[in-house]
């Protein structure tokens, strides 16, 4: 017949010094634990880290003599695997964070980057209005604010395209931004979504 | 008769961590020293 020690005899053997203890407790538990852990990662590689990552700070805490939860040891090097694995997501992301007050809104985790009909419908109408304040400007400080803003060109690019020098190019666009904003206040136009 | 061919390809293994984790964590253990000084408490490694 087989007797079996238990855990917290074990631990109380580990802290007095016989390193042996340990070595029963990471085998007796080494499977159960490293399957709750591949359960949750879906990874080998890092299901190992863990495991590692989980047993170093078992074995710190009884060697400090913090530990103080005798016969509930499976349960507590879970809780800290477990913790582990929530720092590793929260580290990559890729678990999103909600807290856990009754009032929180499930469509700020569930909502995607797209704007909704209203929205949409107020930036078709302030993309309107501004097309049609540019073809209001002077032709030259439209045609630097175009290749600026619409085509994506550097100063440079629109000095070469235009056969201006930079600090004209420059200079265009600074006005044509400031006639824009006259614009915007004499049309009393809101351009905000 | 039919050949019945039930050679596994694939076996399947119980999930634990490696003999080398296993291995450093006790060779971590062994290396660890915790001492305390004036409440404090200081680890230290012993490779």
């Amino acid at each position: 017949m087989v007797v079996q020690i238990e855990d917290s005899q074990l631990v109380k053997k580990y802290i007095q010094g016989d390193e042996k203890a340990i070595e029963a407790l990471i085998n007796r538990h080494n499977s159960r634990l490293t399957g709750f852990i591949y359960s949750k990662v879906g990874d080998r590689e890092l299901t190992e880290d863990i495991f590692q990552d989980t047993f170093m700070k078992v074995i710190r805490t009884l060697k400090k003599g913090a530990y103080n939860e005798e016969g509930k040891f499976l349960p507590w090097v879970m809780r800290i695997a477990h913790n582990l694995i929530i720092d590793h997501f929260r580290k990559h992301n890729r678990m999103p964070m909600y807290n856990s007050k009754e009032s929180y809104n499930i469509f700020s985790l569930l909502g995607d980057e797209k704007l909704d009909a209203e929205r949409q419908l107020i930036k078709e109408q302030i993309d309107t209005d501004l097309v049609r304040m540019i073809k209001e400007l002077p032709e030259d400080q439209q045609e630097v604010l175009e290749m600026r803003i619409y085509k994506d060109m550097s100063f440079k690019e629109i000095s070469d395209n235009t056969g201006v020098s930079i600090n004209t190019a420059l200079g265009r666009m600074r006005y044509a931004l400031i006639n824009l904003r006259k614009l915007v206040e004499a049309n009393s136009i809101v351009l905000t979504n | 008769m039919e050949k019945i061919y039930t050679d596994k390809t694939e076996k399947c293994t119980l999930v634990k961590a490696r003999p080398e984790t296993i291995e450093f964590l006790l060779a971590y253990s062994k290396s660890l020293d915790i001492t305390e000084t004036k409440g404090l408490q200081f680890e230290s490694n012993l490779n």
